[in-house]
């Protein structure tokens, strides 16, 4: 019973997703063309909801369903491995048009073309684990 | 309900987005997509050939639920949200269309994806098939090695005011250029 909640958390992500268009190839290359704020509106959107939401939870210090003190760690400092792996992950955006949750959203929409885009990212964490320890980050 | 049917504006989709993001850090968890890469590597067996992969994917069963309701999700909003009779979705600027005309990528009248990568005729082709796999390797192996995508750096990481979030999202906003501008036009002349 305890995954009903993040069962109903994922359809509610994956109906916003396909309906604001997100998922959308199009949506994608107009927003790296500068073509419509949509995409941008979205985001900036989403990060201000979220910005405000996190500060009201940690400043009332609220409690999660855990009953634990509400805190999202601190990312790791680096610089080369957000840069360099995030610069990388953009090329595959702008080629295929899909982040990760879109992928999972458009196959379930039966997009099966995106089952191949699945495949390669699974391949691609792969290789990412092998090297990882060759990696600068 | 008309409306709902329709392309949802981006301030409703953004906050909604928000909230998704909120919610899942009130149930004590972090949101992130591809980390479930990660995870479906290790149930694969990843972990015999990588130490990367040898952590206990089970704690992660949570995570893998999000992905199901967001495939169940997007069935939900393709087939009872949205109405096969309208093309007045996925409205692009008339300057996009040209350029993708230029490219010979058809123009959206209402679909999400491009013939010219999801038609059966398009994955009979190597190239075609070359550039979906080639580009989920680079999202799978760009994701894990800045540490998150769209929803743990973009979404998360930056609401919660974090430096290495903005210089990952600098970076995929370098990538996403560079391939949109330079390398889309030279695939497709």
């Amino acid at each position: 019973m305890k995954f009903i909640k993040f069962l109903l958390v994922g359809i509610l992500f994956g109906i916003v997703l396909t309906k604001s268009e997100a998922v959308s190839w199009y949506r994608i290359y107009e927003m790296f063309h500068f073509q419509s704020f949509h995409m941008f509106g979205i985001i900036m959107t989403a990060v201000v909801t979220g910005t405000i939401g996190l500060q009201i939870f940690k400043r009332s210090q609220m409690k999660d369903v855990d009953g634990q003190y509400i805190n999202l760690p601190d990312k790791d400092k680096g610089f080369t491995g957000y840069l360099v792996g995030g610069l990388l992950f953009g090329l595959g955006w702008g080629l295929v048009g899909t982040c990760p949750g879109p992928i999972f959203i458009l196959i379930g929409s039966g997009f099966y073309a995106v089952g191949i885009i699945l495949l390669g990212a699974l391949v691609g964490t792969y290789f990412y684990g092998l090297l990882k320890s060759k990696l600068s980050h | 309900m008309e409306s709902i049917y329709g392309t949802w504006p981006w301030y409703i989709s953004g906050f909604l987005i928000g909230v998704v993001m909120l919610l899942l850090v009130y149930f004590g968890k972090t949101f992130g997509m591809s980390s479930n890469l990660r995870t479906m590597c290790s149930i694969l067996g990843a972990g015999k050939t990588s130490e990367f992969f040898r952590f206990d994917w089970k704690a992660q069963r949570w995570n893998l639920t999000v992905v199901l309701g967001a495939m169940i999700g997007g069935f939900i909003a393709t087939h009872y949200l949205t109405d096969p009779q309208r093309v007045d979705t996925v409205v692009l600027n008339p300057t996009t269309v040209t350029e993708l005309q230029a490219m010979q990528i058809d123009a959206p009248n209402g679909k999400l994806l491009p013939d010219a990568f999801t038609s059966a005729e398009a994955l009979s082709s190597p190239k075609v098939l070359a550039i979906l796999l080639l580009g989920g390797v680079l999202v799978g192996f760009g994701t894990r090695y800045a540490g998150g995508c769209t929803s743990g750096h973009a979404i998360t990481g930056l609401s919660n005011l974090q430096l290495p979030s903005l210089i990952a999202v600098i970076g995929f906003f370098i990538g996403g250029l560079i391939m949109s501008w330079l390398i889309l036009p030279l695939i497709f002349s």
